[in-house]
């Protein structure tokens, strides 16, 4: 749990907030609603889940409830493995 | 009768001989033919002559992609008016300000955009006039039970189509302003039709030719989509504003639909190749794929060539003043040692295009300059801005009037011109359009930006990003976290920078100008 939170994290913070402090981005920072993540990046990202977890995003699931922010995508990814 | 280059007679033609064909096809949520959008087009138009609007109004349109939107379309353009079509979304604060900026007669528009659309115009002074309210979109179902609510209360007699004449204003387009506010560009009947008429020729569409529509209604890529199929007689596929970025569900949806004639910017066209698994499909149907908006990144190109080989690939160019003025057809093999970009090729046949220096005068063969254009497809100028239309052309010893593009190009020995730069600083990212300048207005709107400035920097994947430096008034500056959700409450999503760098005070020049030049060196 712990360690697929922090590869997320890490993810968002290198590909789409560069130069941010990493404790300004929690748990609980919305995502797409704050405009951090667009529809390319949604793209990237779930592609890097994908990947790096070995899972399959169905593409209802790339939307608002299941993205929005590391807490959601973290129970996203627990919930298929 | 109305005239042959007017918009809407190419819809009464295909009403007439087609009746029963597809029109539209709305994946998922319903079809129209051919009889039934003209009926559902001249109730709108009914509608909009009993709300009093009349021939050179503006009628904005605040729906989603839809059956309803194009039926709307077409019923504004029949009632003589012009449409603005807004992004339904970008910020409430964005679409009000342009609703406003051209004084529309009347909206139609989806119920939800309501409220906040309310607000923002009131906040401006200003009021939404004759709005025609639907509840969603889709299959043209909500339009059709919203002019039955408004039917009861208040019938609207029929009253005959407007026999618009050629220059005659058909719709407003807004694009990014320098000055940080949209601008308007005006295109008539005359300016769609021409290019509409040029598309017939170059690309012979047949009657059972499917087209995508991929591109917004906002966005000059859907002249095409909309008006060449309709004059043929053909399908338009509608493709929606959230599955037209999904890759995977585009890939099924190009094979199931049978598309035949796609049409989006090479962005999409990248992620296709990219991430849209193509080689699940077939796509038998698909003959012709035309792209532009931006330049095609060749890595990317040759990886949708091998997926999709067999196919005629067409380049498109043209600034939305212009709509598409140059096109090049790529060859079937791309040459293993080609590097660089493709040409935009040569002039389109109903416009005029030569390359000029500073002084305006055209320069020889293969020397730089800007390139501008002239004849039937340039715009009848800016909204509301004659000082900035007046700037935009550049008149010849004959009175002939030349739209200036901005674009630097090279003409070749082959007769094809090829894209050097900009003039100025507007930049194109994912096709769409954008004034580095309107970016750094919405950053001073912030209360603790003292100084911005926006620079566009070259990318692998996306093509261009956009970076924003910033110095601030407090010690405490605002996160990238606060700074991103604030462009994203001001600004559509494809302009808001991807990079920020927040530093004590910003370079200047010697003449105390913030030096672009050192911010892009050091970027």
């Amino acid at each position: 749990m712990a360690q697929i939170k922090e590869d997320v994290k890490e993810f968002i913070l290198r590909e789409f907030l560069p130069g941010e402090s990493p404790q300004e981005l929690t748990d609980s920072t919305p995502l797409i609603t704050g405009g951090i993540l667009d529809s390319l990046a949604t793209i990237k990202l779930v592609s890097f889940l994908e990947e790096q977890f070995q899972i399959q995003v169905l593409a209802h699931e790339a939307d608002v409830e299941h993205l929005n922010d590391i807490a959601s995508i973290v129970n996203m990814v627990q919930s298929k493995l | 009768m109305p005239n042959q280059q007017s918009l809407h007679y190419f819809l009464g033609e295909a009403v007439q001989y087609r009746p029963e064909h597809e029109a539209i096809v709305d994946p998922g949520k319903g079809t129209i033919n051919y009889d039934a959008l003209g009926v559902l087009s001249d109730r709108v138009r009914d509608r909009l002559i009993h709300f009093g609007v009349r021939r050179g109004d503006r009628v904005g349109i605040y729906l989603k992609k839809s059956i309803d939107s194009v039926a709307a379309i077409f019923g504004v353009l029949k009632a003589g008016a012009a449409y603005v079509p807004v992004d339904p979304f970008a910020p409430p604060a964005r679409n009000a300000y342009i609703l406003n900026d051209c004084s529309v007669q009347a909206v139609i528009m989806d119920s939800c955009f309501g409220a906040k659309l309310h607000a923002e115009i009131n906040h401006m002074g200003g009021r939404i006039q004759n709005p025609l309210m639907l509840d969603g979109v889709g299959g043209g179902h909500s339009l059709r039970e919203a002019l039955a609510r408004v039917e009861k209360k208040d019938p609207a007699p029929t009253a005959p189509s407007v026999a618009s004449s050629p220059d005659d204003l058909a719709y407003i387009l807004y694009t990014s302003g320098s000055t940080g506010r949209p601008k308007g560009v005006m295109l008539s009947h005359r300016n769609a039709a021409s290019f509409v008429n040029w598309c017939s020729k170059a690309f012979e569409p047949s009657q059972n030719d499917r087209f995508s529509s991929h591109a917004p209604f906002h966005f000059d890529l859907s002249i095409l989509d909309i008006y060449v199929p309709i004059k043929h007689g053909s399908t338009l596929v509608l493709i929606g504003e959230e599955l037209g970025k999904d890759p995977v569900q585009l890939a099924s949806l190009i094979s199931r639909e049978r598309i035949s004639i796609w049409y989006s910017t090479p962005s999409i066209l990248s992620l296709l190749a990219q991430y849209g698994r193509l080689e699940q499909y077939r796509y038998e149907s698909l003959r012709i794929i035309h792209f532009a908006g931006e330049v095609f990144p060749l890595k990317h190109l040759r990886a949708l060539k091998a997926l999709l080989p067999g196919r005629r690939y067409f380049n498109l160019y043209g600034p939305t003043e212009t709509n598409v003025c140059t096109y090049f057809e790529l060859p079937a093999q791309i040459p293993a040692e080609q590097s660089k970009p493709f040409p935009i090729g040569k002039s389109c046949s109903h416009v005029e295009t030569k390359v000029v220096n500073e002084d305006g005068k055209e320069v020889p063969l293969g020397e730089e300059g800007e390139l501008c254009v002239a004849g039937a497809g340039v715009m009848l100028g800016y909204w509301n801005l004659p000082e900035r239309t007046a700037r935009a052309f550049l008149g010849d010893d004959s009175g002939r009037q030349w739209y200036r593009t901005g674009d630097i190009v090279v003409q070749e020995n082959d007769g094809n011109y090829i894209i050097i730069g900009r003039r100025d600083r507007m930049v194109k990212k994912r096709g769409y359009r954008i004034e580095l300048g309107e970016v750094e207005t919405a950053l001073y709107r912030h209360p603790e930006v003292k100084e911005a400035a926006a620079i566009a920097l070259a990318h692998e994947d996306n093509g261009i990003c956009i970076k924003a430096f910033l110095s601030c008034r407090g010690v405490k500056h605002p996160s990238i976290i606060e700074l991103k959700h604030f462009c994203s409450q001001n600004l559509p999503s494809y302009m808001v920078p991807d990079f920020f760098a927040i530093r004590d005070a910003l370079p200047k020049t010697s003449t105390d100008k913030i030096d672009y030049q050192t911010l892009k060196e050091i970027a």
